[in-house]
């Protein structure tokens, strides 16, 4: 290599040099970017995390009505702060595989309907307690009862029986479930002492920050929890969450340098943030989708013909590059897509096809009145211009949509899960099973497409109790054709999630789960 | 024993004030009442289970009649509680106080600066009527008060903090923060305030200075040959207190209650968008007391604005 690269590669891994100078001396040298990238990771991790400083976020997500309760997180701050000061009993990686955490190994019977978690000796909460499986149990079962208000009552309801045995968590299920782990690692389960039914909100947890600053809707800090148990993460001293809801604001804030991460970057100034100095654009594609909802029990869409009319008269491609400027990809109207372990990648894809969608519209039968479409700027990101969209390609189609703009305050409880027809989005799971059971399953409370398959629900259940992953696999692709050719769903797209990382900040890593590294950026990251 | 008028007038109006914010806190609640949803469903969003709602809502007291809740609330104000707030229990006083009290120090920044400034060009733009200095301040100001305020503030923010980095985009304050980050952090939002409010109060200096400059002592000073300035200052000035005052004080009313938009762009934590926060989840009790507060706040500058302008004048002062 270069001398000069060679020196400069090195400075830039120690932050001492920027990155993107970097680039630009690596290209000028006849190195190509993609090289450069690689070879600038690789001398990062070379270097190793350093310790110490101050990692402050600048987040969308947060309001002045947060409580520090997990089981009341319902937006990104929220869960951001939780994954500062609290610890899951198991977390995902972002390869998608389980990453014990308060839980040191774990194991289930041949069935998987029993489940036992061994808890890790010598972890502590801030107050200075160890983590006992009595902890856990307490834990779960505050979620669990049934005068619980967790957001997690639908995933862990279940669990027929839980004890504590030594250093044994035992979980026994009403059904069989081989993707139970995955859902101990819903972020509305930070295991607190005592389960924290005596003071829920308390914020004491086993994380690797403790809690210093609590202004709900303003800003929260952090300071290092100086006897956390794993020293592989948790690198800066201090950590801050400033609440910045404006998006202009946000990414000024990231530009001026009074904040190291941002999340919800809007696609439409990626262009300009790029050319900013000092800062980089980090985009990962998630399992997140917006979706139009047709409800099935609910005329007209009670009529499979105009469904599929609809699904074909949707211009995708379109949608992701004029709604979320190339940050995301085509959806196939099923939930899923290849972040998902055991995604059938062979199912055909949907296109925009009004030749389709005129023959199912006119098998359909519809008196040609226009059918009502409702959306609101809050339904998703660029909600009311994708239903224009939609509009202007059903019309080509023969199809008449009338749109219907409703405002943000009381969309969520007064129109969707209620509008025959509206738009929506799913923050997506991280497992197959989850997404299908929240809100596919036609007993669930989430159902909005009022979907019911006799066929599908009885293969969701068999499947979760599959522990061969091929069989499994045939199932779940059995059920996406079923939701994509039978369902009331439309999934036009799937959106990335889009960070700004100043160039100051070291060890991102591309997580599908949830937007900044699944919540953990603050915790994984470190300051070059 | 007989009241100087203007006590009279004052007890009076501060009785009729405490009965326009009981009126106003009915309101208030009756309008939150209309408001689609409730506080149980905002709180567990997307994701609330009927089970969880029907939970939420018992142990919140959501369920007994809304003259109930009322009565229950205003039994406590009178009593100084402001009670807790339904989405995270933070006590409402506490959390409030800080949040007035940010509010108050950016208004009070805002208004040291903005006061004295629009009423200094208010003098120089009646000097040079109808000259360059008084088209040039006209022109500058109703152009800052025709822009949107977000837009002033991210012209501002672009310039101060990206460009030249002079202030910091981020404006939030914090206890134990020194006198002078704290200004240092203000200093864009204030910068926006007073390009929002100085033209209101320029123009009506302008306009209340010239109409007195119209009448027939301001021509015996001019032919006794005082300076023109000092015939604005000393002679048209104190004649037109009266209706500069109530400019200023729709003004300062406006500073407290009426700078949501600022404090979202920089991200300053005051009354607005706390106030905002609380409408989107339903949580009446904070509605109302942050309600009660602006009202409070209106009806006092209002009452303070006629004080001063009985106070300015003789003849009010002295009725026969």
């Amino acid at each position: 290599m270069n001398d000069e690269l060679h020196y400069l590669l090195g400075r830039t891994a120690r932050g001492q040099f920027s990155r993107r100078a970097f680039l630009g001396r690596a290209a000028a040298l006849g190195v190509s970017a993609a090289l450069a990238n690689t070879m600038l990771a690789q001398a990062v991790r070379a270097e190793g995390p350093k310790k110490g400083g101050l990692i402050r976020l600048g987040m969308a997500g947060g309001e002045s009505t947060n409580s520090l309760d997990p089981a009341l997180a319902a937006s990104e701050v929220p869960m951001q702060v939780s994954f500062t000061w609290g610890e899951l009993l198991v977390d995902v990686k972002p390869d998608g595989s389980i990453d014990p955490r308060i839980a040191e190994e774990y194991s289930s019977s041949p069935d998987a309907k029993e489940w036992k978690f061994k808890i890790r000796k010598g972890v502590e909460f801030h107050d200075g307690k160890t983590v006992t499986a009595e902890d856990v149990v307490a834990t779960l079962k505050r979620h669990t009862d049934e005068k619980a208000k967790s957001g997690a009552l639908g995933i862990v309801q279940g669990i027929a029986d839980m004890k504590a045995d030594g250093d044994m968590v035992t979980l026994t299920l009403k059904d069989a479930n081989a993707d139970l782990p995955y859902l101990m690692a819903d972020y509305h389960l930070m295991i607190q002492p005592g389960g924290g039914i005596d003071n829920p909100a308390a914020g004491i947890g086993a994380g690797p920050y403790k809690i210093t600053v609590n202004e709900p809707g303003v800003r929260h800090g952090f300071e290092k929890f100086a006897n956390y148990w794993d020293s592989s993460i948790g690198h800066a001293d201090q950590v801050e969450i400033l609440v910045i809801n404006d998006g202009t604001a946000r990414s000024a804030a990231l530009q001026s340098g009074q904040v190291h991460i941002i999340n919800r970057l809007d696609p439409k100034i990626i262009g300009l943030l790029k050319r900013a100095p000092g800062v980089r654009i980090e985009a990962v594609a998630g399992r997140g989708h917006y979706v139009f909802i047709m409800r099935t029990q609910t005329e007209p869409f009670v009529n499979n013909d105009l469904r599929m009319a609809l699904k074909y008269a949707i211009n995708r491609k379109e949608m992701v590059e004029k709604i979320l400027g190339g940050y995301g990809h085509i959806g196939n109207d099923f939930p899923i897509n290849a972040a998902y372990p055991l995604f059938d990648d062979t199912i055909e894809q949907r296109e925009y096809d009004p030749e389709k969608a005129k023959e199912y519209y006119k098998k359909s039968g519809h008196d040609g009145s226009p059918i009502i479409l409702d959306t609101a700027p809050g339904a998703f990101p660029g909600a009311v211009e994708a239903a224009q969209l939609f509009q202007e390609s059903a019309k080509a189609c023969g199809i008449p949509l009338e749109i219907k703009r409703d405002p943000d305050d009381g969309y969520w409880s007064d129109i969707w899960n209620k509008a025959p027809f509206c738009a929506s989005y799913w923050g997506g799971r991280p497992v197959q099973d989850q997404m299908y059971s929240t809100a596919y399953l036609s007993t669930a409370d989430w159902n909005d497409t009022q979907f019911k398959n006799e066929r599908f629900d009885s293969l969701l259940l068999a499947a979760r109790g599959e522990l061969d992953e091929a069989k499994r696999k045939a199932m779940y692709s059995e059920m996406a054709h079923l939701v994509r050719d039978e369902g009331g769903v439309i999934v036009p797209m799937f959106n990335d999630f889009i960070a700004g990382v100043s160039d100051q900040i070291q060890g991102w890593e591309a997580d599908p789960n949830q937007e900044l590294m699944n919540g953990r950026a603050q915790v994984r990251c470190w300051l070059a | 024993m007989k009241l100087h008028p203007v006590v009279s007038l004052l007890v009076q109006r501060v009785a009729l004030g405490l009965l326009l914010l009981l009126a106003v806190s009915v309101l208030i609640f009756a309008g939150t009442q209309l408001l689609p949803g409730d506080v149980a469903q905002a709180i567990l969003g997307q994701s609330a289970t009927p089970q969880a709602l029907a939970n939420l809502r018992e142990q919140l007291g959501l369920n007994d009649p809304a003259y109930v809740r009322y009565f229950r609330w205003l039994g406590g104000v009178v009593q100084g509680d402001l009670g807790t707030a339904l989405t995270n229990g933070q006590d409402i006083a506490t959390a409030m106080g800080g949040r007035l009290w940010n509010t108050m120090f950016l208004a009070f920044w805002a208004a040291v600066i903005a006061v004295p400034l629009a009423i200094t060009l208010g003098l120089i733009a009646v000097r040079y009527q109808g000259r360059w200095p008084d088209k040039l301040i006209s022109a500058v100001t109703l152009s800052t008060i025709s822009l949107p305020e977000f837009v002033v503030g991210y012209i501002a923010m672009f310039l101060l903090a990206v460009k030249f980095r002079v202030f910091t985009s981020v404006s939030t304050v914090y206890d134990g923060m020194s006198f002078a980050d704290r200004m240092s952090a203000i200093a864009l939002p204030v910068i926006v305030l007073v390009l929002v409010v100085l033209a209101h109060m320029m123009r009506m200096t302008r306009a209340a200075i010239l109409n007195v400059m119209q009448s027939a002592y301001i021509e015996t000073a001019e032919l006794k040959g005082v300076r023109p300035f000092t015939i604005i200052a000393r002679h048209a000035l104190p004649n037109a207190i009266a209706p500069i005052v109530n400019v200023v004080m729709l003004n300062l009313a406006y500073l407290v209650v009426g700078v949501v938009v600022v404090e979202v762009v920089f991200v300053y934590p005051g009354m607005g968008q706390y106030l905002v926060d609380h409408v989107a989840k339903r949580d009446i009790p904070v509605v109302q007391a942050c309600g009660v507060v602006f009202a409070a706040v209106y009806i006092g500058l209002n009452m303070l604005a006629d004080v001063v302008s009985i106070l300015s004048n003789p003849r009010l002062r002295h009725p026969k």
